[in-house]
């Protein structure tokens, strides 16, 4: 936004990211471990020893060892390619169904945050009604519906999160909507819409930020939970929910390293959200660049 | 009767320890009434907390002694305290709705209290109650009784917070900041009401509060508070005539009061000549018939019932009522930000009351009409610095970019008095003042005929009041604008004004040149508004002359 130096803006924002890291360790080490997954999730294929995919049935169910860090499972497939390959399907999952219900909530609460009366009301019930389900098993009918494939695993996870940021954004929309920077705006020759997307949404940020977070953390847990049950990504593909379905069923056998590391991961993967959202709202907020 | 020697009390941040307050001593004397004035951060409230041992977490008290008849309430275990407070000295806060339990009727929280304290049994509880609304002069108290606190006005609320602190009769009462945010005649009501209060039972009283004229009108004695010190304490009205400390004679030249001239707010050092502003004949905005009418839960509400009133070409024109008067949906309407019900608006010869306020947002004149934000803090969006918000305007109205904007904004900063460093600052990074220059320099930008001024000083210190007066006032002889200065204080209006216009219920009640109106009003309204006014003893000599000269 600023005219005076964009690259001084650009720097300031890494300084401001540095300064966040260094006040706050939890932080930190939430930003390190999502650059872990990140990392995984970018490069993680080619790096790792075997082809995920490669069955040997010589080499089923062998333990945690050199060759095999995290053992092999039922079909001899090694379990460490399998954890860090489905990581780019877990994160895609998660990433997508957040940033569709991001968007969609956000139109949504600053719509009825806005301009309130009739539209408010209705959109407050549509929202009730989706909420007033279990939404795991609103997730659940929506897949069985509608096939299952990734994309529908997506629009399920996200349809069952909007309601959530459309709460927040139409509560922080609304406070602000009669506040003097908003009236302001409209006096400098902003339109209705204008006012709300530029000059009050970005107010609703920071708490969004947190919401983010911990939502990626859950639309992890549901795209998996989803695979759980048996709707949705189909094996063999990689992907941590059936990693842990299918290894569940070798526990009584005392082989667990089958399901617990997929596990381990996922669990790993939602404390990461889980922890960064501070982080993130800070990022966002101008009143901690001082 | 209570002594307070060398008190320092300090808080641990992130930045490390903070000494809000640095080594006070005052002793108070039964009967007497005490007050505290300084500006927002002198540490008065603070001093307050301490006395009865309520600091947030991290605040402590770091050296000192607070003695209560003999008790040192320093050393007290906790227990000892909660007999102290409530029962011996009670405390009553600044905003009245926020110390009420808004769920509980009013007469029940009375009795909590009372029983609480054994002052009433269960028995006789709902009368002593009643009694002890009666005590605060609440009219039918047996009806207000059953009363919740959203259904009583602001000084009604108040009423029964004092009613409250006094229920269990203390020996000394603790008024933090009791007005602010009540209407001036509220204010006068609840003054008098505690003054007569605190004389009927003998009892002392410690006011603080940022507005040295109210003060010295209800105080026995004062003490001026900068920076977690005492600079000066004495008798109220010597104090007022005859300050010794520089900080004191700053915060009583710059109080705004009858009789002295807008240059003489400011210290001595910095004051410059007056400038001269033109009157023209022409009329530039005429109000013909405008009425608001809301729709309400219960029938409409007439916000505005049909005032008309003229405003000529260079003039300042004060719009004055309590609150609820109809003064901010009139600006609104004025500033077009709001649709009238009926009448006309009639701006430089062209009616614009009739075009709907989202077409006029493309309207060439939308930049001739600008406003000046009640609260500086609230009316700059967080999340732009101050060049982004002072360059709003100009980006969307004016059509500059780049070069030719950045020096647009940096002209309009050196006009307002904005050091140019602080243009890359949130505004959660300035002061006060700093944020009012912004909030001026953005209404300013596009060079507007006619400038809405809504309480522009309403949350700022009475020092930093006094510069941005004189800066609106440096403005307006330099570009000649017209303002309307909404305000409920009718000495800040005396001081930028030639014009008032006094509004009650909707309506225009009295209006006229600023000397008569206010010098012989002719309506009892405007009298009662003139009377409530705090009235600080006679100015200092030095203003005297100034004014006359």
């Amino acid at each position: 936004m600023s005219d005076l130096a964009p690259t001084q803006t650009s720097n300031g924002m890494l300084t401001h990211l540095g300064h966040i890291l260094r006040e706050n360790p939890v932080t930190a080490l939430s930003f390190g471990l999502f650059a872990f997954f990140v990392g995984q999730a970018l490069v993680g294929q080619w790096l790792v020893p075997y082809d995920p995919l490669a069955t040997n049935a010589a080499q089923a169910l062998q333990p945690p060892s050199a060759a095999h860090w995290f053992g092999t499972d039922q079909l001899g497939r090694d379990v460490f390619s399998r954890v860090v390959v489905a990581t780019r399907l877990d994160l895609t999952i998660s990433v997508l169904a957040v940033a569709i219900s991001f968007v969609f909530g956000s139109v949504l609460g600053a719509i009825a945050g806005y301009w309130g009366g009739w539209l408010d009301a209705v959109l407050n019930r549509i929202l009730d009604t989706i909420m007033a389900f279990p939404l795991f098993v609103l997730a659940m009918g929506i897949v069985a519906a509608l096939g299952n494939t990734i994309e529908n695993i997506i629009y399920a996870t996200a349809i069952i999160n909007i309601p959530f940021y459309a709460r927040v954004v139409r509560a922080e929309v609304n406070i602000r909507r009669e506040a003097g920077f908003a009236l302001a705006a409209r006096l400098s020759g902003n339109s209705h819409l204008r006012t709300l997307a530029f000059h009050i949404f970005p107010n609703a940020l920071p708490p969004m930020m947190v919401q983010v977070s911990l939502n990626m953390g859950w639309a992890i847990l549901n795209a998996a939970g989803l695979s759980f049950v048996g709707l949705g990504v189909r094996p063999p593909t990689p992907e941590w929910g059936i990693m842990v379905a299918e290894g569940a069923n070798y526990i009584i056998s005392g082989h667990w390293w089958v399901a617990l590391f997929p596990g381990m991961w996922l669990m790993l993967a939602v404390f990461t959200f889980n922890l960064m959202g501070d982080g993130l709202r800070d990022l966002v907020d101008p009143r901690r660049r001082t | 009767m209570l002594s307070v020697k060398d008190l320092s009390v300090a808080f641990r941040t992130r930045k490390g320890q903070v000494d809000a307050v640095r080594g006070i001593s005052f002793d108070l004397a039964p009967g007497e009434t005490l007050g505290i004035v300084g500006e927002s951060g002198s540490g008065k409230s603070v001093t307050s907390y301490a006395l009865m041992r309520i600091l947030d977490a991290g605040g402590r008290i770091s050296q000192g002694d607070v003695s209560w008849n003999g008790r040192d309430l320093r050393a007290a275990s906790e227990s000892a305290m909660r007999q102290v407070r409530g029962r011996e000295i009670s405390m009553i806060f600044q905003n009245p709705r926020a110390a009420l339990n808004p769920i509980r009727k009013v007469g029940h929280q009375i009795e909590d209290v009372l029983r609480q304290h054994g002052r009433a049994t269960r028995a006789n509880a709902h009368e002593k109650a009643i009694e002890a609304l009666e005590a605060v002069k609440i009219r039918d108290a047996a009806g207000r009784y059953h009363a919740y606190p959203f259904e009583l006005s602001g000084g009604m609320c108040q009423r029964v917070v004092i009613a409250l602190a006094l229920a269990c009769g203390p020996k000394l009462m603790i008024a933090d900041e009791p007005t602010t945010g009540l209407d001036i005649t509220t204010q006068k009501a609840v003054m008098d009401l505690m003054g007569d209060l605190i004389r009927e039972r003998g009892m002392s009283a410690i006011v603080i509060t940022h507005d040295l004229g109210l003060a010295a009108e209800y105080c026995d004695r004062l003490a001026v508070m900068k920076d977690g010190q005492i600079v000066e304490t004495g008798a109220s009205g010597d104090l007022f005539a005859n300050p010794r400390h520089p900080y004191t004679r700053k915060l009583v030249d710059a109080t705004p009061r009858p009789g002295v001239n807008i240059r003489d707010l400011l210290p001595p050092e910095i004051r410059t000549p007056d400038l001269p502003h033109d009157v023209g004949g022409r009329a530039l905005l005429e109000v013909v018939d405008l009425v608001k009418i809301y729709p309400g839960k219960s029938g409409p509400v007439h916000a505005v019932k049909g005032i008309n009133f003229t405003i000529r070409e260079g003039q300042s024109v004060g719009l004055v009522g309590e609150s609820g008067c109809g003064k901010s949906t009139t600006s609104s309407m004025l500033v077009r930000l709001l649709d009238p019900t009926s009448g006309a608006v009639v701006f430089d010869g062209h009616e614009i009351g009739g075009i709907p306020a989202e077409r006029f947002l493309r309207d060439a004149r939308r930049g001739q009409i600008q406003m000046v934000f009640q609260d500086a803090t609230d009316s700059l969006n967080p999340r732009h610095n101050a060049f982004d918000s002072i360059a709003e305007p100009l980006r969307r109205l004016g059509a500059l970019r780049g070069a030719a904007l950045r020096a647009r904004v940096r002209e309009l900063a050196h006009l307002t008095g904005l050091p140019e460093h602080l243009l890359s600052r949130y505004p959660h990074q300035l002061s006060g003042g700093q944020k009012a220059r912004v909030g001026i320099a953005r209404a300013i930008a596009l060079d507007p005929k006619f400038l809405i001024l809504d309480e522009p000083t309403a949350a700022l210190d009475v020092s930093i009041q006094a510069v941005v007066l004189n800066l609106l006032a440096d403005l307006r002889a330099r570009l000649g604008m017209t303002y309307l200065f909404v305000s409920h204080d009718l000495n800040v209006v005396r001081l930028l004004c030639d014009h008032v216009i006094v509004m009650q219920d909707g309506q225009i009640v009295e209006q006229g040149p600023t000397a008569a109106v206010m010098d012989a009003p002719t309506h009892p309204y405007t009298r009662e508004l003139l009377n409530s006014a705090p009235k600080p003893p006679a100015p200092p000599a030095a203003a005297l002359t100034n004014a006359a000269e």
